[in-house]
Parts: C-alpha cells; sequence; structure tokens
C-alpha cells in the first residue's frame, strides 16, 4: 500500500488531517460546523465550474470557498447567520449541478471531488495543497489568542477592542483554505467530518487548549491513514471510512469523558452549578 | 487638562440621551465615577443599567450628551476599562481553564505567537490569588460553578490593570453566600488596587456594606450621589414619575410602589416583609 501510486495520497491525506485538525478545533469551538459543511461544498462548485472552463480546479476551489466565506461572513453581520449559510449553500450546489450538466465527460473526476479518491492524487496536487493548508496553519497560530478570545468572550473582546465581526471573516477565509487544501484527497463532503469528528474527540480527553489541538491533530492523522489503508485493502470508499472513524472517534471520547466525571470528585467545589453546567 | 480631568473624575457621563428603535432608552443620564470608588448601578431589569455600561464601553454611541473617561471622549477600547458581561455563557466541553482564561486577558487581544514567559506565568498566578482562585486553576471553566466562574473573569478583566471595572449584574443567578464573596471581593479589589468599581444590580441590599455612591436608574433616567441623599422617597418618585415609598427595615432598604404612610405598608405585608 506504500507503491508509487499510493504516495501522493499519503502525503495529502497527511496534510488534510493536519490542517482539519487545527482549524477544526476552532470550528467546533465557535460553534461553525455547519460553515464549515457549506465551504467544502462550494469548493466543490468551484472546482466544477473550472473544469467547464478547462483551467486549474485548485484554483476554481479555492476562488469559490473563498469568496463563499466572505460572502457568508458578509451576509451574517446582517441576517440571520444560519439562513444565510443554508442559502449560500443550496445556491452554490445547484449551480454546480448546472455546472456539470454542461460537461457530462468530468463527471468521474467530479465524483472523486465530492467523496475524495485514493488512487487519483496526482504529483502536482501536491505542492498546491501543502502550501495552502501551511498559509492556513501560519493564519491559525497568528490569530491564536484573538481568535481564542472572541471565540469564547465575544463581549470582553469587543470591550478590549477585538472585533468579533472581523474576526469571524479572517476565520472563515481560513476555513476556506483548508477547505481547499484537503477536498483532492478526503472529497467535499467528508473534508467536514475530518474537521469535526477528531476536534470534538479531542475536547474530551484534555482541558489544556493546546494539547486539544496537538491531539486534535493526531486523530485526524489517525483517522485519514486508517482510512487509506482500509480502502487500500478492502476497496471500500474513503470518504465513507473517514466519516465513519471520524465519528467513533467522537463516540469513544464522550465516553471516556462520562467515565471521568463519574470517577472524579473535584476538591473544594462550593456553591450552585452554574446554568450552563452539563447534565449528568 | 480637560474638565473632568480636573475635577478628579475617572469616568462622568453629562447629558446622556440613548434612541434605540426609536424608543428611549436614556434620557439625560448624568453621573460621574471618581478613582478607588465603588459605584452601585441600581434599577430593575430594563431600566437601562446595561445600556449605561455599553456607552462608556464605547460600544454603544449615545444620541445626546457626552461621556468623558480619563478627560477624553471616545471610550472605546480604552485600556482603562475593565468590563465583565452578564450571562456569559461558558460550553462545558470547551477545553480551556481557568488559568487560560485569566491569560487572556493579559494579552488575549495580540496577534501573533504567544510569548509564554515566566513573567506571564507569574502575573497570572498573582491575579488567580488576588480573586481566591488559585484553588481551581487548573479546572476546566465550564465545570466551575457560577461564583467560581465569576472570580475567574473579573481576573480576566483585572489583569489589563484597568482603572474602572464596569460587572454586569455579577450577582444575578449566584446564590447569596457566593454573592456576598463576589461583592467583598469587589470591595478588597477597589480599596486595595485602588481600581474604582461599578457594579450593576437589581437589589441594592447586597451592595449596601461595600456601596460608596449609588447611581439609581429608572425609566431610563438615573440620579446619583450617596445612598443617604439618593433612596429616598421624594428623589425616586421624581425619577420613576410615580409615587414610591421607601423603608428602611433592619438595616436593608426597601423601595415599594405608592405614597402610603409606612406604618399602614408595614401592617397591611408584613408576611412580604418578613420575605424579603
Amino acid at each position: 500500500m506504500f507503491a508509487g501510486f499510493m504516495t501522493n495520497a499519503w502525503i495529502v491525506g497527511s496534510i488534510a488531517a493536519v490542517v482539519a485538525g487545527v482549524v477544526g478545533f476552532f470550528v467546533v469551538v465557535r460553534g461553525s460546523a455547519f460553515v464549515a459543511h457549506a465551504l467544502p461544498q462550494s469548493a466543490f462548485t468551484g472546482a466544477a465550474g473550472a473544469s467547464l472552463l478547462g483551467i486549474s480546479t485548485v484554483f476554481g476551489m479555492g476562488t469559490f470557498a473563498l469568496a463563499s466565506a466572505l460572502g457568508i461572513a458578509w451576509l451574517g453581520k446582517r441576517g440571520r447567520h444560519d439562513v444565510v449559510t443554508a442559502l449560500t449553500l443550496v445556491m452554490l450546489l445547484g449551480t454546480g449541478e448546472l455546472f456539470l450538466s454542461y460537461k457530462t465527460e468530468y463527471a468521474q473526476a467530479i465524483y472523486s471531488l465530492l467523496f475524495g479518491e485514493v488512487l487519483g492524487v496526482s504529483a502536482n496536487e501536491v505542492l498546491p495543497s501543502a502550501v495552502v493548508a501551511g498559509v492556513a496553519i501560519v493564519a491559525v497560530a497568528l490569530m491564536y489568542r484573538p481568535l481564542m478570545l472572541t471565540s469564547v468572550l465575544p463581549d470582553m473582546g469587543e470591550a478590549r477592542g477585538v472585533r468579533s465581526h472581523r474576526m469571524e471573516m479572517l476565520f472563515l477565509v481560513v476555513v476556506a483554505l483548508a477547505t481547499t487544501a484537503a477536498v483532492p484527497v478526503v472529497g467535499a463532503l467528508l473534508m467536514f467530518s475530518l474537521m469535526i469528528g477528531p476536534p470534538a474527540a479531542s475536547r474530551c480527553f484534555t482541558d489544556s487548549p493546546l494539547a486539544a489541538i496537538a491531539l486534535s491533530v493526531a486523530l485526524a492523522l489517525v483517522t485519514v491513514w486508517a482510512s487509506l489503508a482500509i480502502a487500500y485493502e478492502r476497496n471500500w470508499p474513503v470518504g465513507f471510512l473517514v466519516g465513519t472513524i471520524g465519528a467513533a472517534l467522537y463516540v469513544i471520547g464522550r465516553l471516556w469523558a462520562a467515565w471521568r466525571q463519574a470517577h472524579t470528585v473535584r476538591p473544594g467545589s462550593v456553591g450552585l452549578a452554574p446554568e450552563t453546567a452539563p447534565a449528568h | 487638562m480637560g474638565p473632568a480631568e480636573a475635577s478628579g473624575n475617572l469616568v462622568s457621563l453629562d447629558g446622556i440621551s440613548v434612541w434605540l428603535s426609536g424608543h428611549e432608552v436614556l434620557r439625560d443620564v448624568s453621573f460621574s465615577v471618581r478613582p478607588g470608588e465603588f459605584t452601585g448601578l441600581i434599577g430593575s431589569n430594563g431600566a437601562g443599567k446595561t445600556t449605561i455600561l455599553r456607552v462608556i464601553l464605547g460600544l454603544q454611541e449615545p444620541t445626546a450628551g457626552r461621556v468623558l473617561v480619563k478627560g477624553k471622549a471616545g471610550a472605546r477600547h480604552n485600556r482603562s476599562v475593565g468590563y465583565v458581561p452578564q450571562k456569559v455563557l461558558i460550553d462545558p466541553d470547551l477545553p480551556l481553564r481557568a488559568r487560560d482564561v485569566v491569560g487572556l486577558g493579559l494579552d488575549g487581544h495580540r496577534f501573533g505567537l504567544s510569548t509564554s514567559s515566566g513573567v506571564r506565568r507569574r502575573r497570572i498566578e498573582e491575579m488567580l490569588g488576588a480573586v481566591d482562585a488559585a484553588g481551581f486553576a487548573d479546572s476546566r471553566m465550564g465545570n466551575l460553578s457560577g461564583g467560581e466562574q465569576q472570580r475567574v473573569l473579573i481576573a480576566h478583566a483585572l489583569i489589563g490593570q484597568p482603572e474602572l471595572l464596569l460587572l454586569d449584574e455579577p450577582l444575578a443567578n449566584l446564590d447569596i453566600a457566593s454573592g456576598h464573596e463576589i461583592v467583598e471581593l469587589m470591595r478588597r479589589v477597589a480599596t486595595e488596587h485602588h481600581v474604582a468599581v461599578l457594579l450593576s444590580a437589581h437589589d441594592m441590599n447586597p451592595l449596601l456594606p461595600a456601596m460608596e455612591r449609588v447611581v439609581y436608574v429608572a425609566a431610563g433616567r438615573a440620579a446619583s450621589g450617596t445612598v443617604d441623599e439618593v433612596v429616598r422617597s421624594e428623589v425616586l418618585s421624581e425619577l420613576y414619575g410615580h409615587p414610591v415609598t421607601v423603608l428602611r427595615v433592619e438595616g436593608r432598604i426597601l423601595v415599594v410602589a405608592g405614597s402610603h404612610d409606612q406604618t399602614e405598608i408595614l401592617a397591611s405585608a408584613p408576611h412580604w416583609l418578613e420575605r424579603t
């Protein structure tokens, strides 16, 4: 399974896992899962449009993902965020279908953009993926503190001069970049699962934010590597495996958190539980 | 030197009016806060307390009047004002410890990579100690009680070394003991750290031991001064635009509607007074 034609899949898959683990941590913290679902779909539409025009699909994906990110951020400030995201999503999916209807001979390539592929990752996709993923990760590192502040305590952040809306826009651009880097391997539909499952699971195992990000990356790598290996051996679709393993990790995480909660009593805990305390 | 600075005020509001979507939320509100002073911002829900705090923070532009913070207009993002909003909801699944929240108060507004220096660590430890939160510094924020979370948020606001701390209803949703601890903590902060405190509440009684001045808000208007100056039947009747009676019972203050004479109310509602 480490044959020449698989090498590219291993490399791009690992890149996707790292970027999804880092960016996905904030997707989960900010409750932006729906946007993280919509942006990969817009990347799919971009790829369909690019293949229609005969230009680079990565370029098409990036352009559409970025435009959608900025559009959702801009419109979300003026209307209800979930409604704006949903309308952007359905409009782009419809447009993607329109693009496809003009160019049936590329249906197979488009199918793999939606659901991912193992064998078809070409060498010239590796470098663009690595560069875009690198930019996304550096961006998260640079905006880590204000992003965390506005994600957790938006009012206190505003009072300190950190504009929540500006951070939201920057963050959506980062999600768009992560999407562009990862879609060629795991596919548009399942890049989403990679950005949710491993980061959500990592939160169950540690109380430290940086440790949770590191664990999120590790779990995403395990998910992708296991998926590629099983896909190669059994010829099952990568997308199915990524989605299922990601969800399984989350279930294990919840079970572990419940077990830990039941077996630890925090010393010195007094007073009433806050309204937001977890229901046991 | 501006006029406010000359008078020694940290914050002064002068004739502030605020209209929000066709409603006059504040009308001609004027008061000032001096350095190191503990002021209670008292009023029922919807009286305009949060709007007053947002005007001071520069998050709400007044329709008329002006606000000066340290003698300067345009208080937005003034580092000398710290803020603890009402109802901070913390996701219990969030991997963020009390010490991380305090750290965000120190440098959360900065871009770039964090330098985890010993100095930074010590300042966070010190601040956690100052609000009696050292015991749960490594606990997950979402697992703390309401009073514990409140203390961590106060530390978050204090570590930026503000000269004024605004707290919006910090006693709401707290049990009586935790509420008392928060008031005592804020009194200590005001005197020992010389930080002015402006704390909003719908009930002034828990604040009476600590409160040096009161700003009483009713129907968008405000009266300020010492408790004895402001919390009187004549002043509050004028403010509400409706007769009210101020009763003092065993060191506590009750504000009741109507201009009945005191004995009549006591006689007609003894069960109600006992419960309060």
